[in-house]
C-alpha cells in the first residue's frame, strides 16, 4: 500500500513538473473568467451562461488532462525504459499500475479544484454586484452549492475517461491509446442511442453490434447533470448515488483488466 | 552453501516480423549457477542474450521455458528484490525529478522512512561523485555518464546481497570506469554478489573470479577466468638485447615472429615446443643479454573471439523439440 502510494506522488509529482496540466487549468480559469465578460452581453441570463461554460470548461480540460496525461502513463516508461528500474524494486506490476492511476486522479482533482474554485469566485463576484431584485429572478442561487453534484459526476467520468486511457496505455502506443480513448470517449457520449438502434435499423447483426457496444462502453451522458443544475431543476441523491456506484464499478473493471494485460506483457 | 544466482535451462523466444510471425530465439537453454561473493562476468558479443537474460532474471520479461532462482527464491518474488540491486543498460529515469528526488523515491519503494531515505540517497550520490549542486539539478539536464553514475547509485540503495549490472561501464570516461571498477571490488570484499554483463573484455579480466560466455543465445562457455586461460598458453616471449643481426639471422626459423624494439633490441616469439631455455642459452653464448622471458598466454579476448566463433549464430529459430512449451 505504501509503495502504490509513493508511486503516485510520483506521479503527481512529475505532472506538476511537466506543467502541461496546469497551464491547462490555468487557461480554462481564464475561460471561466471570460464567461463573466459574455454574460454581461446577455441580459438575464448572465448567471447560466457562466455557471454553462464553466462546467464545460472543467469537462472539457478535465478531459485533455485526462487522456494526454493518462496515455502516457505505462506507455511513457516503457519506451523510455525507466520502468526497468521500477519494477526491479519491490513492488508488484498491479501496485504499479494502481500507483499510476491513483497519480493522475489525485493530479486531476487538483486541477478540477482549481477551476471549481475559479468558477466559484467569479460567480460570487456576480452575486455580490447583482440588486438582490436581480438575483431574485435566477432559478438557482449564483454560488449554488448542487454546482458541486455535477463537478462531482464531471470528476468521476474523468476517472473513468483515465482509467480507459490508462488501459491501453498498457499494450499501446500514446498516439493509438488517445486516439482510442477519445474514439470511446465519444461513442459513449452517444449511448443511449445505441440502445435503440433496434428502432431505426432492421439489419439483425448490427442491432446485435449496437448491443454489444453499448454494454462494453460507458454511458457518459449519464454523469452529465449540466443543464439540471444550472436551470435549478431536481437531481435525486439515489441517480446520484448510482451513477457514482456505476462509475466506480467501471473503473474498477478497466484497472483489473489493466493489471491482467500488464501483468503478462514482456518488456523487450 | 547454495547458489545466489541459479539459472537452469532458461529459453526466451519472441515473435519477429510484421505479417508473417516467425519464431525467434533470443535466449537457448541457459544453465549456470553464481555462487555467494562473486564477481561474476557475462560476456558476449551485442545481440548475444546478455541483457534478455538479466531481463527475465529480473521479470522484466517472461521465459519461455526454464526457471531462475535469486537468492533461493523464484525470479519475480516481491520479497527477493528486497536484497537485490538492479542497473539496466543505459538507464533511464524521470526527466522531472533531481538525482536526490530519485534516489529518496526508490529507496520509499523499499520502505525506507523519509529520513532514512535522505540518508541514503545523499550518502551512495557523494560515493557515485554526484556533487551536492548537481544533485539537485532534474535529470534531463544530466549526462549520459552522471546518469549512469545515478544509476548505479540506485542499484546500492538497499544493501543488496546480489547485483545485477547491465554494462555498467558504458557511457562512462576513463575515470568513471576506473571508480566503478575499485567499487565492485569493494562490493565484492563486502562479500556480495556481483553478476555482471559486458562485452568489454578488460573489464572482466580486471575483475571477475569467474565468466560465461554467450553467443547467438547459447553458452558458448563457462568457468574460472584462470582456468580458462591458464592452460592456453601458446608460445614465449623472449625480449633480447645486443642481439647480433647475423645470430637473428641463423634462429629466425625456429621463431614465430620477431620484433625489432629498437636498434640489437628484439622481442622474439618462440613457438610451445621450442625451450626456451635453450634458446636462451644458445643466445647469451653470443653476448646477448635476456631483457624478459614471459609466456604468450591467451587474452581473454583471444578466447572469447574463439569461442564465439566456434558457436557461431546458429539457428536462432527454435529448434525442434524445444519450442514453446516443451
Amino acid at each position: 500500500m505504501r509503495a502504490t502510494s509513493w508511486i503516485a506522488v510520483n506521479v503527481f509529482k512529475e505532472s506538476v513538473r511537466d506543467r502541461v496540466p496546469y497551464n491547462l487549468a490555468l487557461f480554462a480559469v481564464l475561460l471561466i473568467g471570460a464567461s463573466f465578460l459574455l454574460g454581461q452581453l446577455t441580459a438575464g441570463q448572465d448567471v447560466k451562461i457562466i455557471k454553462d461554460l464553466g462546467l464545460a470548461a472543467i469537462a472539457v480540460f478535465g478531459l485533455f488532462i485526462a487522456i494526454f496525461i493518462g496515455i502516457g502513463l505505462v506507455s511513457k516508461e516503457v519506451e523510455r525504459r525507466s520502468i526497468y528500474s521500477l519494477l526491479s524494486k519491490p513492488i508488484s506490476r498491479p501496485q504499479f499500475i494502481v500507483g499510476k492511476y491513483a497519480g493522475l486522479v489525485l493530479t486531476l482533482a487538483v486541477n478540477v479544484a482549481v477551476m471549481t474554485v475559479a468558477l466559484y469566485a467569479v460567480l460570487g463576484y456576480l452575486t455580490y454586484i447583482q440588486t438582490p431584485a436581480a438575483r431574485s429572478a435566477w432559478d438557482a442561487p449564483g454560488v449554488d452549492p448542487r454546482l458541486l453534484e455535477a463537478i462531482g459526476l464531471i470528476f468521476v467520468e474523468l476517472m473513468i475517461v483515465t482509467a480507459i486511457a490508462l488501459f491501453f496505455s498498457t499494450f499501446s502506443t500514446p498516439l493509438l491509446a488517445a486516439a482510442l480513448t477519445f474514439g470511446l470517449f465519444i461513442v459513449g457520449h452517444f449511448n443511449t442511442d445505441l440502445k435503440n438502434f433496434d428502432k431505426i435499423v432492421d439489419s439483425l447483426p448490427a442491432v446485435w453490434l449496437a448491443r454489444g457496444v453499448y454494454h462494453t462502453v460507458p454511458d457518459f451522458s449519464a454523469f452529465d447533470i449540466k443543464t439540471e443544475v444550472v436551470h435549478g431543476l431536481p437531481v435525486a441523491a439515489g441517480y446520484i448515488g448510482t451513477t457514482v456506484g456505476y462509475g466506480f464499478a467501471y473503473i474498477a473493471a478497466l484497472l483489473v483488466v489493466s493489471v491482467l494485460v500488464f501483468s503478462r506483457r514482456d518488456f523487450k | 552453501m547454495s547458489a545466489a544466482i541459479s539459472i537452469d535451462g532458461l529459453t526466451k523466444d519472441y515473435q519477429v516480423g510484421f505479417w508473417r510471425k516467425r519464431p525467434y530465439r533470443a535466449l537457448d537453454g541457459l544453465s549456470l549457477e553464481v555462487q555467494p561473493g562473486e564477481i561474476f562476468g557475462f560476456l558476449g558479443p551485442n545481440g548475444a542474450g546478455k541483457t534478455t537474460t538479466l531481463k527475465l532474471l529480473m521479470q522484466l520479461i517472461f521465459p519461455t521455458s526454464g526457471r531462475a532462482e535469486i537468492l533461493g527464491r523464484p525470479v519475480g518474488d516481491v520479497g527477493a528484490r528486497q536484497r537485490i540491486g538492479y542497473l539496466p543498460e543505459n538507464p533511464y529515469f524521470y526527466d522531472y525529478l533531481t538525482a536526490e528526488e530519485l534516489l529518496q523515491y526508490f529507496a520509499n519503494l523499499f520502505g525506507y522512512s523519509r529520513s532514512e531515505a535522505r540518508t541514503r540517497a545523499a550518502r551512495l550520490l557523494d560515493r557515485v561523485g554526484i556533487g551536492a549542486e548537481r544533485r539537485r539539478q532534474q535529470l534531463r539536464k544530466y549526462s549520459k555518464g552522471m546518469i549512469q553514475r545515478v544509476g548505479i547509485a540506485q542499484t546500492l540503495l538497499n544493501d543488496p546481497e546480489v547485483i545485477f549490472l547491465d554494462e555498467p561501464m558504458s557511457g562512462l570516461d576513463p575515470l568513471g570506469r576506473r571508480e566503478v571498477r575499485s567499487l565492485i571490488l569493494e562490493l565484492r570484499d563486502q562479500g556480495r554478489t556481483v553478476f555482471f554483463s559486458s562485452h568489454i573484455l578488460s573489464d572482466a579480466e580486471a575483475l571477475c573470479s569467474r565468466v560465461a560466455v554467450v553467443a547467438g543465445g547459447r553458452l558458448a562457455a563457462t568457468g574460472r577466468l584462470s582456468d580458462m586461460l591458464a592452460f592456453e598458453i601458446r608460445g614465449w616471449e623472449l625480449v633480447i638485447a645486443d642481439l647480433r643481426p647475423q645470430v637473428l639471422e641463423r634462429i629466425t626459423g625456429q621463431l614465430q615472429k620477431t620484433t625489432e624494439i629498437s636498434p640489437q633490441r628484439y622481442a622474439l616469439e618462440l613457438p610451445l615446443q621450442v625451450p626456451p631455455e635453450r634458446m636462451l642459452a644458445d643466445l647469451t653464448a653470443t653476448g646477448a643479454r635476456l631483457v624478459s622471458l614471459n609466456p604468450i598466454r591467451d587474452t581473454l579476448e583471444d578466447f572469447f573471439v574463439r569461442r564465439v566463433a566456434e558457436v557461431g549464430e546458429g539457428a536462432r529459430a527454435p529448434r525442434k523439440g524445444l519450442d514453446a512449451g516443451d
